[in-house]
């Protein structure tokens, strides 16, 4: 027996489990559209590698991973891609996200699966591209890329968590008592690929059954399932891992900076699925219940599939809901709309009725009655974050560390004057971060104004410099002139050059004009008379010896009437 | 949006603030019993006129400061305040004293710093100091205890609060103000030498302390506050005093049994120290916070000149709380294993 | 004047010379060594200023503006930076936090440059005017944004001469989006909101 150690603070809310957890999983129907999200996980969307009017199968890949943070999704059943498209998801923003939208043929038909029975024979390397092609993410509400989380040589110790420690939500509970087989076979494959030395198995007191059968499947195996008191939010991962080791990840770290890592009992059992039936993610347990909800309990739901669809198949009634909330109720996120689809980390749909859950009290100042310290899981000082967050005093907040509050919402739930701290603390991370994020941009932004100015200087100091540097020459070359033509300048002495050889030009063909025409022709006539000779000796064509002949004669006949004009200029000057 | 969006988390169940204030005036009803065996009708009239003038008071504050009546009065706040302040009047009080504490606790120490929550001075407190230090006599003339004389009746308590001559009840020195005034008596011979004297401490008060320790200890057991604040300033006003009494010399200042009986001791350490608003935040800052305040109040009861001192103590420490608060901010999670590497 | 008296003003003046050397040495070594570069008041201001460059501020840059309010220039003409940015120099510089000059401009969601390319004649006016050199092209050949680097300065719209230069908002989306502090009215209740149930 291992034995327990415990975390501060913590809350005993009403469970609410029984509603749903009495009957066994159903599968929920196929719907005609499927909305499928690019983005159902923390990290880098995936990639469409569809188009629009392809027909897919069950099963096939439809995006997928962009980079290690990242992981595929693929249809969950036959049909048409009808649109890729940005399309209203599951998010508290209420904002659109691109999604593939497939019309199902209802045929449901799958791709060959390529399952892998002997998986303990691949490389480790292939086992988690495996894992992260077949769409894996964690399935406990974060929806962490599981392989980008395995991908860790330096695991001691395995705990899966199944504490599910949120009111209302029992889909874990149904699972381990139901596909404790398929769990034990995916705790086998992280355990494989971790190399831990140690499994633990964490389950709240309040679920003996699914003890009970996880108790029964691991018998032959060396882990120790470990049975932990009821207390929220024990399933939160660091306070697990301080519930089952004593020890507490160091702020700004991750659990594996001990040796640990946590895995959800639904992503175990998903793993196994991918891995050993080659079955890619594409459907879910989800826990649907509150009081607006007839047939509560869980369902096997494929991912895609509209909440407004699967409420109607439960036997929702909308007159008396006032909120619909994904998730439980201390850490879920309220809908937008129904209109959006079942994504992978959607553990849980909650359609309270108006009594049900805290009505939105009117807020009261805070005493500062400290009843949030009490049970801040965190150790945090709630009530001195709330005053820092309302004044926008970020160094006080770093300074009593809010980036370690896990949100977990015990605070707020305790709080006598019904403060929203949450919210506080959300929007102050987030103005936090944000201020980060513009502090590196202007850095950036200064450090490229800065080269740009020096880029700009170096610039004109260059052609300041190229300047001066050819006027320097020119004078050199000037002096060296100098020495052979009195010091005049070569330009200018070119100058003159040209406009003497002119002049002398222009004053001799005046005088001779004529006697050059003449000597001119003459030369002409020798070199025609040479060619005609030549074209005879070489024995060309008669047209071409006729043309020179011809030119010949023309040129005999223009140099004696010019001959014959100069005669007659001479008598008359006579 | 068809559907509303709220954060999480969705479920609250925690006490409100108006179930608090109810639990604590619930928990003072024991004390109040005791003190009007002892002093009579005053008492009532004394909590009936502060009550009165707190509630005017509250509501004209809300008023000028735009705020609604109903949601802020209905919080408690202000009758707690009134309560308190009542309790540590003398008996008898007339009108006039009442209301200028009340107005002083409600509308000086309370909003003028903001409201509920913003005040950094106990609110009771800050009334009182200012009464005994504007009207010295009138906060000193308490009523002798009804074993010693006879208590004055209903009607001549209406007469005392409306400030009528015709009211001239029997007032006796409390033991705190005899132990302060001795001057060269052993303990035990000023215990023979007066019978305010009781038990322990004074006639009546030890009782009246006791039945406060009572509705103290329900409250704890129903988690108001926490352990810390009440049991250092008992803690350290014990040992102050069982380190300085001298076996009942004339310089000796009482015996630890006598100071957790006597004067204000009880009421200060369970419904004063224990405002969360102006007193330290964490749980160590409060077990500081109500060290200091028991060190406090007995140096100020033995070497100080008033005979009692809790509404000086804890306002002194009121100003402390921010520095105590610097320096106790309790490790989170993931930083006390890394410290205890270093 | 004996022989001793003498030593000991000797003595003295010597000592006095040598703690003067010492000392001085000292301070001329700690000059060197401990030296800042520029002055340190406007590199913390112009840490708080936006670094967008933009010159709304009628300076040629943040540095320059930063100098100047060092100098003893206003504190309210920096549009980009806003109301923030002039509480953290007031708090800085231990001034009264003004509003902002509105001679300088507004306070504006933060922009990014587009340039629609189709119209772009390559002229690379753009590229010369932007103050990050954040536009990328070539005379003759289309130029376009590194969006990533554009600080929103709108200093590149004006010198376009076929203004197809469009300064458009960042959109909010399911990435960027983030809580927002819990409406005021409703956490502190007002007359106004609940004067009636009062």
């Amino acid at each position: 027996m291992t034995a327990i150690y415990s975390f501060h603070g913590g809350i005993h809310p009403e469970e609410h489990k029984t509603e749903s957890s009495s009957s066994p999983i159903q599968t929920a129907p196929l719907p005609r559209f499927l909305i499928l999200p690019v983005s159902q996980h923390i990290g880098a969307p995936a990639k469409p590698v569809v188009c629009v009017g392809q027909r897919v199968l069950k099963g096939e890949r439809i995006a997928h991973a962009d980079g290690p943070l990242s992981t595929a999704v693929h249809a969950s059943s036959s049909g048409y891609v009808t649109a890729i498209e940005p399309h209203l998801i599951a998010h508290p923003s209420g904002l659109s996200d691109t999604c593939i939208i497939i019309e199902t043929d209802g045929h449901d038909e799958a791709l060959p699966a390529s399952s892998h029975p002997n998986w303990r024979s691949y490389e480790l390397g292939e086992l988690l591209e495996l894992i992260r092609d077949q769409g894996i993410a964690g399935l406990g509400g974060a929806g962490f890329p599981s392989a980008y989380k395995l991908n860790n040589d330096n695991i001691q110790t395995l705990i899966i968590n199944g504490a599910e420690c949120e009111p209302y939500i029992t889909a874990d509970d149904r699972l381990m008592r139901e596909r404790s087989e398929l769990l034990e076979q995916g705790i086998a494959i992280l355990q494989h690929i971790t190399g831990a030395s140690e499994v633990l198995i964490a389950i709240e007191d309040n679920k003996p059954e699914a003890i009970e059968a996880v108790r029964a499947a691991c018998e032959h195996q060396d882990w120790t399932v470990v049975t932990i008191p009821t207390k929220y939010p024990s399933g939160g991962e660091k306070q697990l891992i301080e519930l089952l080791t004593g020890q507490q990840v160091p702020g700004g770290g991750i659990p594996a900076d001990l040796g640990i890592v946590c895995q959800n009992v639904a992503t175990a059992a998903a793993i196994a699925q991918a891995v050993i039936e080659g079955q890619p993610l594409i459907s879910r347990i989800t826990t649907l219940t509150g009081g607006c909800v007839a047939n509560k309990g869980n369902y096997e739901v494929r991912l895609g599939t509209p909440i407004e669809y699967l409420l109607k198949h439960s036997g929702y009634s909308l007159e008396q809901s006032q909120k619909v909330i994904m998730g439980g109720p201390l850490m879920g996120f309220t809908l937008p709309s129904l209109d959006v689809p079942v994504v992978k980390t959607t553990s849980c749909i909650l359609a309270p009725s108006k009594t049900e859950l805290a009505s939105e009290a009117c807020t009261q100042a805070c005493i500062r009655c400290g009843h949030c310290a009490e049970v801040c899981p965190a150790s945090l000082l709630p009530q001195q974050l709330y005053w820092y967050a309302k004044s926008q005093n970020h160094e006080q907040l770093k300074a009593h560390n809010l980036a370690d509050c896990i949100e977990c919402g015990a605070c707020a739930y305790v709080c006598p004057s019904a403060l929203p701290l949450v919210q506080f603390y959300r929007a102050a991370k987030a103005e936090i971060k944000e201020k980060s994020i513009e502090q590196r941009q202007a850095e950036i932004a200064k450090n490229r104004f800065e080269a740009r100015q020096a880029r700009l200087e170096r610039d004109a100091t260059e052609r300041e410099a190229t300047r001066a540097a050819r006027k320097a020459e020119a004078k050199t070359k000037a002096k060296q002139d100098s020495r052979y033509a009195d010091e005049t300048d070569p330009v200018q002495a070119a100058i003159e050059r040209a406009k003497a050889k002119k002049a002398r030009l222009q004053q001799s063909g005046e005088a001779n004009s004529v006697s050059n025409t003449l000597e001119e022709l003459k030369a002409k006539l020798e070199r025609a008379k040479f060619g005609l000779e030549h074209a005879h000796a070489s024995g060309k064509e008669e047209k071409v010896l006729t043309a020179l002949a011809a030119s010949v004669g023309r040129l005999e006949s223009l140099l004696a009437s010019e001959q014959a004009k100069q005669a007659q200029a001479q008598e008359s000057s006579e | 949006m068809m559907l509303q969006q709220v954060s999480a988390p969705h479920l609250r169940a925690g006490q409100s603030t108006e179930e608090i204030m109810l639990r604590v005036l619930l928990a003072l009803v024991p004390g109040i019993i005791a003190m009007a065996h002892f002093f009579g009708a005053g008492v009532f009239t004394n909590i009936i006129g502060a009550c009165i003038a707190a509630v005017l008071c509250e509501s004209l504050c809300l008023r000028l400061r735009d705020r609604p009546l109903l949601l802020y009065l209905k919080d408690y706040s202000a009758v707690v305040t009134a309560v308190l302040l009542a309790l540590a009047l003398p008996p008898y009080s007339p009108w006039w004293l009442i209301t200028i504490g009340t107005v002083a606790a409600i509308a000086l120490a309370k909003h003028v710093f903001g409201g509920l929550g913003s005040n950094p001075f106990n609110p009771a407190m800050v009334g009182y100091v200012v009464l005994l230090i504007s009207f010295p006599v009138q906060m000193t003339q308490w009523t002798a205890p009804s074993s010693l004389a006879a208590n004055p009746g209903v009607w001549d308590s209406v007469l005392a609060m409306i400030g009528s001559e015709a009211y001239d009840a029997v007032t006796m020195a409390t033991p705190l103000d005899l132990l302060k005034q001795n001057d060269g008596f052993m303990v035990s011979a000023l215990w023979q030498q007066y019978p305010q004297f009781g038990r322990f401490s004074g006639v009546g008060w030890e009782w009246i302390n006791l039945a406060f320790l009572a509705g103290g200890v329900w409250l704890l057991q129903q988690k108001i506050f926490t352990w810390h604040a009440p049991v250092g300033m008992l803690a350290v006003l014990g040992l102050m005093s069982a380190l300085f009494y001298d076996g009942g010399s004339s310089s000796s200042g009482g015996s630890p049994l006598f100071h957790w009986l006597s004067g204000a001791t009880m009421l200060g350490a369970f419904f004063i120290v224990t405002d969360p608003v102006s007193g330290a935040t964490s749980n160590l800052g409060r077990l500081i916070f109500g060290a200091l305040v028991g060190l406090l109040v007995y140096c100020i009861r033995v070497w100080g000149s008033y005979p009692d001192a809790v509404a000086f103590a804890v306002l002194l420490m009121n100003f402390a709380a921010p520095f105590i608060d610097y320096y106790t901010q309790p490790k989170p999670y993931g930083y006390q294993a890394r410290d205890a590497d270093k | 004047m004996d022989g001793e008296s003498l030593s000991n003003i000797l003595w003295a003046t010597a000592a006095l010379l040598a703690l003067g050397a010492g000392f001085g040495a000292l301070l001329g070594f700690a000059s060197v060594k401990f030296q800042t570069e520029g002055n340190p008041v406007v590199e913390q201001v112009n840490a708080l200023l936006p670094q967008t460059q933009c010159g709304q501020c009628s300076y040629p840059g943040c540095r320059p503006y930063a100098e100047a309010i060092v100098a003893g220039e206003a504190i309210n003409k920096c549009p980009p930076g806003g109301e923030t940015t002039i509480h953290s120099l007031a708090d800085l510089l231990n001034l009264e936090p003004l509003p902002l000059d509105a001679a300088h401009g507004e306070e504006q969601a933060k922009t990014v440059a587009y340039i629609r390319e189709d119209e772009c004649i390559g002229c690379t006016k753009c590229i010369q005017a932007c103050p990050v050199d954040a536009i990328l092209g070539a005379a003759k050949l289309m130029h376009t944004v590194i969006a990533s680097e554009c600080t929103g300065c709108d200093l590149c719209v004006e010198p376009c001469p076929v203004d197809c230069i469009d300064m458009i908002e960042l959109p909010t989306t399911v990435q960027n989006w983030s809580w927002s502090l819990p409406n005021r009215t409703s956490l502190i209740a007002t007359d106004k909101l609940y004067g009636d149930a009062a």
